[in-house]
C-alpha cells in the first residue's frame, strides 16, 4: 500500500516588490477638454454617451459576462479594493466568485490555465495590471496559446483574451512603461489589438471576447480618464479595420495606441502651420489593415508612424514595410518613424520627457516630411503642452 | 485509500490489451523508423506503459488526459486512435493533428486527449485549465495530467500545485519519474529526492508507487478520481519507471555512457506487459495478440496509403473561424 502524506501550509499572500505599487491609490483627473477630442472620429454625439475608457472597459466586459456564462475574469488584483484602476471594480459582487477571481502571483501558469479553460470552450479573460508582466507568462502564450488551433489539426479553439496596460509618467520607469505588443505581433496565431479610445476599447473588448483566437489587448494607462461617444448596448468593432481619426491631405500620422491622441495633438499645431496631416488609427496590429493606410501614403507620399514602443523589430517597422511593398517602387512615398528612444525607460521627469515622442516633436517631424526644404519648425511651447491630456499622477 | 480488489478476468483482458497494444505499437514504430517514412522524433515508451494504462483503466469518456512529448502511451491508453497516431508520424493528412503536429503534438478531442507538447512542464497548467472548466461547468469530469520528473523542477509545476489545491480542482498529477531528463540523472538535478514530500506541503494527498505495477497505479488512480469527482481537490502520484530505449529515438543507448544496462535489468524482469499478460488463459492472450497485431498492420496500412497534405493546408487553421 503506498503511503499517504499530508501535511498543511497555506500559501501566504505575499506581495513582492514588482507588485508593491499597484497597491497604492490611484489617482484619477478629470479634464473636460480631454473628453471629446480623445475620441475623435470615433464616434458621434448621436452613437451614444460621453464614456471614460476605464468604464468602457468595465461594460464591455459585464455586458458579454451577462450574454455568455463561458465569459469568466481573473487575474492578479481584479478584486482588490481598487480593481485595475476601476476596470474590474464591482465585477466580482455582481457576478460572483466563481466568475471573477484573483490568482496567486503565478503568470505563467494562469496563463496556461486560462488556456486549458479556453480549449475546454470557456472564454476567460486573463487581466494584468502592466504589459510587462506578460514577459512571465511567454512560453505558454507563445508555444501554446498561438499555436494550439495549427499544432493539434484544428481540433482545438482558444478562445481568450490577455488584457494588459502600459504605463507612463510620473516614475513608471523601466518595468511599468513597456509597449511591447510587437513581440505578440511576431508570432502567427494571436491576435493584437490596441485600442485608444473609450469607443474602440469597448467594441474591441467585446470583439475580442467573441473571437475564437487568443488576443493581446493592448491598453494604455493615459486613455483610462478620457471619454468618447460611446454606445449603451453591446456592440463590436471588427479587427482589421482602421479608422481615420482625421482627415488631410500634406502628411500621413500613423499612431498605435496612446501615440493616437498625440498625433492628433500633433494634427492641431500642424494646421496652425498650415500643413494639412491626415492622422490613422490602425487600432488592430494583427490583423492590420494596410489598405487604409496605402490609401493615405499614396495621397500625401509622406507617411510618419509613431509607435508607443520601440522602433527595432517594431510595429512601426511592420507598418512602413508593409505599406511600402504594396505600394511599388514608383510610388514615391517617404517615410519616417517615431518612437521610444532607443534605451531603458528612465524615472527622472526631465529624461522620460525626452524618451517619448510627444505632440511638439511628432509636428517638427511631420512638418519636416511634408515640406523638406522649409526651414526646420518648431510649434510654440505652450501651445504643444499636453493640456489636452492629463499626466497621470501619484501615488499609484 | 481503500485497498485493491483483485481484477475481474474483464479487467486483466483490457488492460493487457492496452498495455501489449502500446508496446508492439512502439516497436513497430521502431521497426519502420529507419526506413525514414516516420518524419518525426519520437520518443518511445516502451517500458514506461503501465502509468498510462493503470491510471486511464479508471478514468471515464468525459475524463480527460494531457500528456508529454513522450506521450504515444497516453494517447493510446485513453483511447486515441491508432490510425490517426501513425498516419500523423508519418506526416499525412489523415494524421490527428492533420500533418501537422507529429509525435510530441498528439491530440484526439472526441477521446479528450488533450495536445502534448514538446516544451517541458507546459501542459500542466493547461490540464489545469481544463479542470477549471470541468468544475465551473459542473460536469463531474476529471483530468489525469501527466508529467515527467524534469517537469516538477519548472516553476509552472509548482504554481500549479498550489492553485489546483487551493481550489480543489478535479486533477490528478501522475508523475512518470523515470529518472533521466535526457541524459541528465535526478542526482545532478535534485537538491533532495523527496518529491513526495515536497508536493505534499500544498496539502495535496500524495502516493509513491516503486515498482511501475499497473494494478497498484490503477489502485491509487481510483482513489484518486473518486476524490477527484467528489470535490476533494487534487492528488499527486509519483510513479518510479524505467525509459528502456534512448531518450528520442528507435535504439538503445546504453552503450553511450550515460546509465549501465544493469539498471533495465530488474525492469525487464517485472515487466507489465509479461506479466500482465502470463495472468492470462493461453487462450485469450493469444486472441489478444492477434488482434492488437490485425490493428497494428491496419493502421500501418492507414497511414501509408493516406496522402500527404495539400499545400493549401500550410495556411489552413492559422486563425480559428
Amino acid at each position: 500500500m503506498p503511503a499517504k502524506a499530508k501535511a498543511k501550509a497555506k500559501p501566504k499572500k505575499a506581495a513582492p516588490a514588482k507588485k508593491a505599487a499597484a497597491k497604492k491609490p490611484a489617482a484619477r483627473k478629470k479634464s473636460a477638454a480631454a473628453a471629446a477630442k480623445t475620441g475623435a472620429g470615433a464616434a458621434k454625439a448621436a452613437d451614444g454617451r460621453l464614456l471614460r475608457y476605464v468604464d468602457a472597459l468595465k461594460e464591455a466586459v459585464t455586458q458579454e459576462m451577462e450574454r455568455d456564462p463561458d465569459v469568466f475574469l481573473f487575474g492578479l488584483d481584479v478584486d482588490d479594493p481598487k480593481g485595475i484602476q476601476g476596470s474590474t471594480l464591482g465585477l466580482q459582487q455582481r457576478f460572483g466568485r466563481e466568475r471573477v477571481f484573483n490568482t496567486p502571483l503565478s503568470e505563467d501558469a494562469m496563463t496556461g490555465m486560462a488556456i486549458g479553460a479556453a480549449m475546454a470552450g470557456m472564454r476567460p479573460i486573463h487581466v494584468h495590471i502592466r504589459m510587462d508582466f506578460l514577459m512571465l507568462c511567454m512560453n505558454q502564450l507563445i508555444n501554446m496559446a498561438a499555436k494550439a488551433h495549427y499544432m493539434y489539426g484544428g481540433q482545438v479553439k482558444v478562445p481568450m483574451v490577455v488584457r494588459s496596460m502600459i504605463g507612463k509618467s510620473w516614475g513608471q520607469g523601466a518595468q511599468h512603461s513597456q509597449g511591447l505588443y510587437s513581440m505578440f505581433m511576431h508570432v502567427p496565431g494571436l491576435k493584437v489589438v490596441a485600442p485608444s479610445n473609450a469607443h474602440d476599447a469597448k467594441g474591441c473588448l467585446i470583439a475580442a471576447i467573441r473571437d475564437d483566437n487568443p488576443t493581446i489587448f493592448v491598453e494604455h494607462r493615459l486613455l483610462y480618464p478620457t471619454e468618447a461617444y460611446t454606445p449603451n448596448e453591446a456592440f463590436t468593432v471588427p479587427f482589421g479595420k482602421a479608422r481615420v481619426a482625421a482627415k488631410g491631405s500634406d502628411v500621413t500620422l500613423v499612431g498605435v495606441s496612446n501615440m493616437v491622441v498625440e498625433c492628433l495633438r500633433a494634427h492641431e499645431l500642424l494646421s496652425e502651420a498650415g500643413i494639412s496631416s491626415e492622422v490613422i488609427d490602425p487600432i488592430s496590429l494583427v490583423p492590420l489593415d494596410v489598405d487604409t493606410i496605402l490609401k493615405s501614403a499614396r495621397k500625401t507620399r509622406k507617411l510618419l508612424v509613431v509607435d508607443n514602443s520601440w522602433l527595432t523589430c517594431g510595429a512601426s517597422a511592420e507598418i512602413v514595410a508593409r505599406v511600402l511593398e504594396a505600394a511599388g517602387p514608383d510610388a514615391g512615398i517617404r517615410v519616417q518613424r517615431m518612437g521610444f528612444a532607443p534605451t531603458t525607460c528612465p524615472t527622472s521627469p526631465n529624461l522620460e520627457a525626452l524618451f517619448y515622442p510627444n505632440p511638439a516633436t511628432i509636428a517638427s517631424a511631420a512638418y519636416a516630411l511634408a515640406k523638406p526644404k522649409a526651414k526646420p519648425w518648431k510649434p510654440d511651447a505652450k501651445k504643444a503642452q499636453l493640456a489636452y491630456q492629463m499626466q497621470f499622477r501619484g501615488p499609484f | 485509500m481503500e485497498p485493491s480488489s483483485s481484477p475481474s478476468p474483464k479487467d486483466l483482458q483490457r488492460i493487457y490489451k492496452s498495455l501489449r497494444l502500446i508496446r508492439r505499437a512502439e516497436e513497430e514504430v521502431a521497426r519502420i523508423y529507419p526506413s525514414d517514412k516516420i518524419k518525426s522524433p519520437v520518443h518511445l515508451s516502451i517500458g514506461q506503459e503501465s502509468v498510462a494504462v493503470g491510471v486511464c483503466d479508471v478514468l471515464e469518456a468525459k475524463d480527460a488526459v494531457s500528456g508529454t512529448y513522450r506521450g504515444h502511451a497516453t494517447y493510446l491508453a485513453k483511447g486515441g486512435s491508432l490510425k490517426g497516431m501513425m498516419a500523423e508520424l508519418y506526416g499525412k493528412d489523415t494524421g490527428c493533428a492533420r500533418g501537422k503536429g507529429g509525435s510530441m503534438h498528439l491530440i484526439e478531442a472526441e477521446a479528450n486527449v488533450l495536445g502534448s507538447s514538446a516544451v517541458v512542464g507546459t501542459t500542466i497548467p493547461i490540464a489545469m485549465g481544463w479542470a477549471l472548466a470541468a468544475q465551473k461547468r459542473k460536469t463531474g469530469a476529471v483530468i489525469a495530467a501527466f508529467l515527467g520528473d524534469g517537469a516538477t523542477e519548472e516553476g509552472a509545476f509548482y504554481e500549479s500545485l498550489n492553485f489546483a489545491s487551493l481550489h480543489k480542482l478535479p486533477i490528478i498529477f501522475v508523475c512518470e519519474n523515470n529518472g533521466y531528463a535526457i541524459h541528465t540523472p535526478i542526482s545532478k538535478r535534485w537538491a533532495t529526492q523527496h518529491l513526495c514530500q515536497r508536493v505534499a506541503t500544498y496539502d495535496i494527498p500524495t502516493f509513491n508507487i516503486e515498482d511501475g505495477d499497473v494494478f497498484s497505479i490503477r489502485n491509487v488512480a481510483s482513489w484518486a478520481v473518486d476524490t477527484a469527482r467528489k470535490g476533494g481537490g487534487p492528488t499527486f502520484m509519483e510513479c518510479r519507471i524505467y525509459r528502456w530505449r534512448e531518450h528520442v529515438g528507435p535504439a538503445d543507448d546504453y552503450h553511450i555512457g550515460y546509465r549501465a544496462k544493469t539498471e533495465l535489468e530488474p525492469w525487464m524482469q517485472t515487466d507489465q506487459v509479461e506479466k500482465t499478460g502470463a495472468m492470462l488463459d493461453a487462450e485469450s492472450r493469444a486472441a489478444i495478440d492477434k488482434a492488437v497485431e490485425k490493428e497494428i498492420a491496419e493502421a500501418v496500412d492507414f497511414a501509408e496509403k493516406s496522402p500527404f497534405p495539400k499545400a493549401r493546408a500550410l495556411m489552413e487553421n492559422v486563425y480559428a473561424g
